[in-house]
């Protein structure tokens, strides 16, 4: 019995395991002078894990009394986590060595917090969800305020901590009402009481917390706050890992909840996920554009990308949560590749954030200029790319569920935010002369922002299967 | 006689004090932590009390874990509070202004 329920959570289980045993020998052995060693093995791991998760045996197995659902939907957000942590923690290395800011701590404290994502997304009651999310956030904290000696980073990390912990003490007070009202925490109990008739009021506002709290882990307006400063005071590497996996997980939280749970109330939250939708489409396009400094204007980019992401949740339909995985994944792509390409910014060795530092980019690097004029034309959502494909499925999935109205105010959020995306492109290629950027070039970096530079373009054919296995994902989560 | 009501209002004042305390407060970010703790004790009251009242015991048992998550959690805000002020020099919840949002 026990057997079976570990079998389940076996890739869990490893991830921590290993991570416990790596800072027990890390402690006694070399510390700091191992951390390139554990950067290498943890990241290799993760993307083995991801491999054997994706090549596993399909079907959907229970654990633990029903309390954790391994299925079709958890695998492919495992996946898209253990891939894009890996991606991040490789990039991270060369940087963070050159700069001191390596310490055997960073790879497995992402560990940790990897662990709690797929806890995240496999969970199937609110004790399982509070857990996953906790184990998650605690480790961001700390990856946050990573560089010890630097106001900037802690004043990120203490800023993090204290709107996570209150929208955790939303969540909790969401799921303590939820409890009481539908008298249990499984997820296929609470979708049962919301079955006779209408939902009650308790169960109501259990629900709107629980969004609330949920919508601050994917920073959706006006839950965004702490966004842009933590995004700005973070070391960049760590920044590029906010900006991709933990995103991915909350909102296959969110679909986890909304459809597993309140599946059967799909009108009682339909209209509040087009409504964080909405703001944050249209925040996300009008506050970037007075940013000049590249990470905060990710910062504003990402909360737009949420609300499209939430747009397709909002349909309530399966269609709908296919294209927010298709979203997800092509958004992770976009910013592994963006964030590459900010982490080569530089002048004598320090890390530049300014935007017009770009000026006239492109007549030193035409490469990675090209490279990143592709990834900005995919973050617009212009035709060709991939991002676009991306927008058209969450357009496609709020008209087909009847919310043409959030599909029209998207198309006028994404027109806005093509401004900003177009001005980085246009300093890179007709900006003035300025001051220039150091031509540096790391080759893993490189390997990244051109390989999701190339993958905006090839994706095109058949969007590398993902499309096929987010209907697949999809199908198990909304019957 | 003291029903299920009185309960949940007490945990929900206790809570809306939780997030003033977060809100209103200027002087210093040792209160802000005792404000967090002071809405997940709120929502232990309420998990405790729903628990008893449908006879169930689940309830406590994730107020078990909430205590112990709560406990990790002051622990953490601290070690980066003793960061910050190492950096700082002061801890006052006006200070924290390095980055304008």
């Amino acid at each position: 019995m026990i057997q079976a329920d570990l079998t389940v959570i076996l890739p869990e289980v490893v991830l921590a395991v290993y991570a416990m045993l790596a800072l027990i020998v890390a402690v006694y052995t070399s510390k700091d002078r191992l951390a390139p060693t554990l950067v290498w093995t943890t990241g290799a791991l993760m993307a083995l894990l991801g491999l054997w998760i994706m090549t596993g045996p399909g079907g959907t197995r229970a654990a633990f009394g029903g309390m954790i659902l391994d299925d079709g939907f958890a695998r492919f957000a495992k996946v898209a986590i253990l891939f894009s942590a890996a991606a991040v923690l490789v990039m991270s290395q060369e940087y963070m060595s050159r700069r001191g800011l390596l310490r055997f701590e960073y790879p497995l404290l992402v560990t940790l917090a990897a662990v709690g994502m797929m806890v995240m997304v496999s969970a199937s009651d609110l004790m399982v969800l509070y857990m996953g999310l906790e184990l998650q956030s605690l480790a961001l904290y700390v990856v946050a305020a990573l560089r010890r000696d630097s106001v900037k980073s802690t004043e990120a990390g203490l800023k993090y901590f204290v709107l996570g912990a209150l929208s955790s003490g939303l969540l909790l007070y969401g799921a303590s009402l939820v409890y009481g009202y539908a008298g249990t925490t499984l997820f296929s109990g609470i979708i049962q009481t919301a079955q006779h008739g209408s939902v009650s009021v308790g169960l109501l506002f259990g629900l709107v917390f629980l969004i609330s709290g949920m919508a601050f882990k994917v920073s959706a307006v006006p839950f965004h706050m702490w966004t842009p400063d933590v995004y700005e005071g973070s070391p960049t590497p760590v920044t590029a890992f906010f900006a991709t996996a933990p995103k991915v997980a909350a909102m296959a939280l969110i679909a986890r909840v909304l459809h597993d749970a309140f599946g059967n109330a799909v009108a009682d939250w339909s209209q509040v996920i087009a409504l964080l939708s909405l703001l944050s489409m249209f925040l996300g396009a009008v506050a970037a554009i007075g940013q000049r400094d590249i990470k905060r204007l990710m910062a504003y980019s990402s909360i737009a990308h949420m609300g499209y992401a939430l747009m397709g949740l909002a349909a309530g339909t399966a269609f709908g949560v296919q294209s927010m995985l298709i979203y997800m994944a092509i958004y992770v792509t976009m910013n592994l590749g963006t964030f590459a390409f900010i982490l080569m910014m530089e002048k004598d060795g320090k890390p530049v954030t300014d935007i017009r530092a770009l000026n006239m980019y492109s007549k030193r690097e035409p490469g990675k200029a090209l490279a990143m004029l592709i990834l900005m034309f995919s973050m617009a959502g212009v035709p060709p790319m991939l991002g676009f494909f991306g927008k058209f499925y969450v357009l496609r999935a709020a008209y087909e569920g009847g919310l043409a109205w959030l599909a029209i105010a998207g198309v006028v959020a994404s027109v806005i935010a093509a401004f900003y995306y177009l001005r980085i492109v246009y300093y890179m290629y007709f900006g003035e002369e300025g001051e220039e950027l150091d031509t540096h070039s790391s080759p893993v970096l490189w390997v990244v922002l051109t390989g999701a530079a190339a993958m905006m373009l090839l994706g095109i054919v058949n969007m590398f299967g993902v499309e096929g296995a987010a209907a697949a994902a999809a199908a198990t989560l909304v019957n | 006689m003291i029903g299920l009501e009185h309960y949940l209002t007490v945990a929900a004042t206790l809570f809306v004090i939780g997030i003033f305390g977060l809100f209103l407060n200027r002087k210093n970010v040792i209160i802000l932590l005792m404000s967090i703790e002071l809405m997940l004790l709120a929502v232990n009251i309420n998990l405790v009390s729903f628990s008893s009242f449908l006879g169930d015991l689940v309830g406590q048992v994730f107020t078990l874990f909430v205590l112990t998550v709560a406990a990790a959690e002051a622990a953490i805000g601290l070690a980066i509070l003793v960061c910050f002020f190492r950096n700082r020099g002061t801890i006052a919840v006006e200070d924290i202004n390095v980055m304008k949002g």
